[in-house]
């Protein structure tokens, strides 16, 4: 008796750590993903990933066939964001054949690159409230929010996910007319929407329990892992490919780039509810100034949509790089004057952000991994490729 | 903050959805799921699903001309064409068959882009499930074939702008037909 108040009960006990596997079917996973756990009663003491149940050998694929058809490939990647995807591949392309996109193309492209933003972080937010046990109602009310965007997707590109919209030197076709206003009409009710769910969700006191200072990512380690996107910005280093690229129009936009402080899982979720508004005000400036008709393919693309085939870009390579919700996706081409790629590489920022999750996870419960998993933001199509 | 504030202001927020979902319009926060099987959504016009072939008059004249080029840029290589043949072996300008594996097939409307005939589409309907998978959903050239008729129904807008196109390319052809005729006589 004496022996047992004197020293702590675990030291009485002969402890083992376990090793458990959680997926690759586990609905915390965010698809086909499995984490091999060692735990110390609940505490994480080592993970590793594992992945590549969701292989699709896309580079191959991509370098036996045409550049054109490589393009509804790439909505398969990050199939959240489809439009991103697009947008990234097509930037490469053009950069390698040297095309230059309409004004009107440009817009459009923009305007729907941030329309995926918002689709994105809405649907992130959702799915990490489903992660902390907040289940399915918030996650319901974000997906009415996309619904609305998706429908619009539909209505443009004729797909909710897998749009295949985006052309070289362009888009595959114009605007549907009076979508525009509709665009409009979704802006004008979206921050009321925004509104209610910060209401709902940023002082919470669960949140804030179980999100502030969980998995810290210092600026060291953010930076040295290479990292990007909201997971990079939320610990404090604002660095938006948007500004230092100034890629494709969005030098003509005025925006901020929201940085968090400390780099917890709530900064995370607090920078990507930022992102939003400053997406709604891009696509309000872009609104404003597209013009109201023109061009919307390059003339010298124009013909290879039909013949895609013939599209033989000169010997050399590219790098084209977006601004993906998720971070730095950016494309790798190199041609040999054939039509097909002679190598074709992803730079999935899925794959990248996702190194660093030991690190993060490493000293926290089991229950928490799972919330700093959903903060990171994985996409598996992405992150095997 | 007193420890609960937050589940009463959530509820709050939930209360409030649950109550605008019945008496509010759907871009408002009203309710806007329909329920499926009784009711449908109408499809939007650019919507995509599966190709299909069209013709103009009788299913036995598709307007393709066998030329496979869509199979050609079909990303997973999921069209077969053979070409038909008259009695003397030269092959005639349509199909003998023409198949598209659905079950491979990704919906993304390249081959409508790049058949140079208007001939293939992407058609509105979605509900193809079956109990077998080989077999049922490997599409032949009876099924796939439809009427002008219908792309005309489904999608209103681009059927207006290629039958325009067309029938601007048959009347020039025959415009370039006509002088040509006479020297024939001659010979
Ligand atoms: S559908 Fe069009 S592209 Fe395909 S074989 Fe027929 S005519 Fe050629
Ligand atoms: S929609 Fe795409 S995958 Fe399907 S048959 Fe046409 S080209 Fe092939």
């Amino acid at each position: 008796m004496k022996n047992k108040t004197d020293t702590p009960l675990t030291e009485d006990f002969d402890t083992q750590t376990l090793q458990i596997n959680v997926g690759p079917q586990h609905p915390a996973t965010h698809g086909v993903f499995r984490m091999d756990l060692t735990l110390d009663g609940e505490t994480v003491v080592r993970l590793k990933p594992v992945m590549g149940y969701l292989h699709r050998n896309h580079e191959q694929i991509a370098e036996n066939m045409t550049y054109a058809a490589s393009m509804p490939y790439t909505d398969r990647l990050d199939y959240f964001n489809s439009m991103s995807n697009n947008f990234g591949y097509a930037l490469a392309v053009e950069k390698l054949a040297g095309i230059e996109v309409p004004e009107r193309a440009d817009y459009i492209r923009v305007i729907l690159a941030e329309l995926t933003r918002i689709v994105n972080h809405i649907s992130v937010i959702g799915f990490l409230l489903n992660d902390l046990g907040a289940f399915f109602t918030p996650l319901t009310y974000a997906f009415r929010e996309r619904e609305k965007i998706l429908d619009l997707f539909e209505e443009i590109a004729g797909s909710r996910m897998m749009c295949n919209y985006f052309r070289f030197g362009g888009v595959k076709r114009d605007l549907p007319p009076g979508l525009l206003e509709r665009i409009r009409t979704m802006m004008d009710v979206f921050p009321r929407f925004l509104d209610e769910f910060e209401a709902l969700l940023t002082d919470n006191d669960i949140l804030c329990l179980r999100c502030q200072n969980v998995g810290v990512l210092g600026r060291e380690l953010a930076l040295n892992a290479g990292l990007s996107g909201p997971m990079l910005r939320a610990s404090g280093l604002g660095y938006d490919i948007r500004k230092v690229d100034r890629y494709s129009i969005y030098g003509r936009f005025d925006f901020k780039v929201p940085v968090g402080s400390k780099g917890d899982v709530y900064d995370r979720y607090y920078v990507r509810v930022l992102e939003m508004r400053e997406s709604l005000k891009i696509l309000d400036q872009a609104l404003r100034q597209i013009p109201s008709s023109g061009d919307i393919i390059s003339r010298k693309a124009a013909p290879f949509l039909k013949a895609p085939r013939n599209f033989k870009p000169p010997v050399g390579e590219a790098y084209g790089r977006v601004e993906s919700p998720k971070g730095e996706l950016g494309f790798y081409v190199v041609s040999d004057g054939s039509p097909q790629p002679w190598r074709y590489h992803v730079r999935a920022p899925s794959l990248i952000n996702l190194t660093v999750l030991e690190d993060l996870c490493i000293g926290h419960k089991l229950a928490d991994a799972m919330v700093i998993l959903g903060s990171i933001d994985i996409v598996l199509g992405e992150v095997d490729h | 903050m007193i420890f609960g504030a937050g589940i009463l202001k959530g509820m709050l927020v939930t209360l409030r959805s649950f109550v605008n979902s019945y008496f509010k319009k759907p871009d408002q926060g009203g309710l806007f799921t329909v329920e499926y099987p009784e009711k449908r959504l109408v499809a939007k016009e650019r919507f995509r699903n599966f190709p299909f072939l069209v013709y103009d008059e009788k299913p036995e004249d598709p307007r393709c001309v066998a030329c496979d080029i869509c199979a050609k840029e079909c990303p997973p290589k999921c069209i077969t064409i053979v070409r038909d043949a008259d009695a003397e072996g030269r092959p005639l300008k349509k199909p003998a068959l023409f198949d598209i594996d659905l079950s491979v097939c990704m919906n993304c409307g390249i081959c409508e882009e790049a058949c140079p005939f208007d001939a293939i589409f992407m058609d509105h309907e979605f509900e193809i499930a079956g109990t077998e998978r080989h077999q049922s959903l490997l599409y032949h050239k009876e099924d796939l074939l439809k009427s002008n008729g219908y792309f005309r129904q489904i999608r209103p807008s681009d059927a207006a702008l290629i039958d325009a196109r067309r029938k601007e390319a048959e009347d020039k052809k025959k415009a370039a037909l006509k002088p040509a005729a006479p020297p024939e006589k001659k010979e």
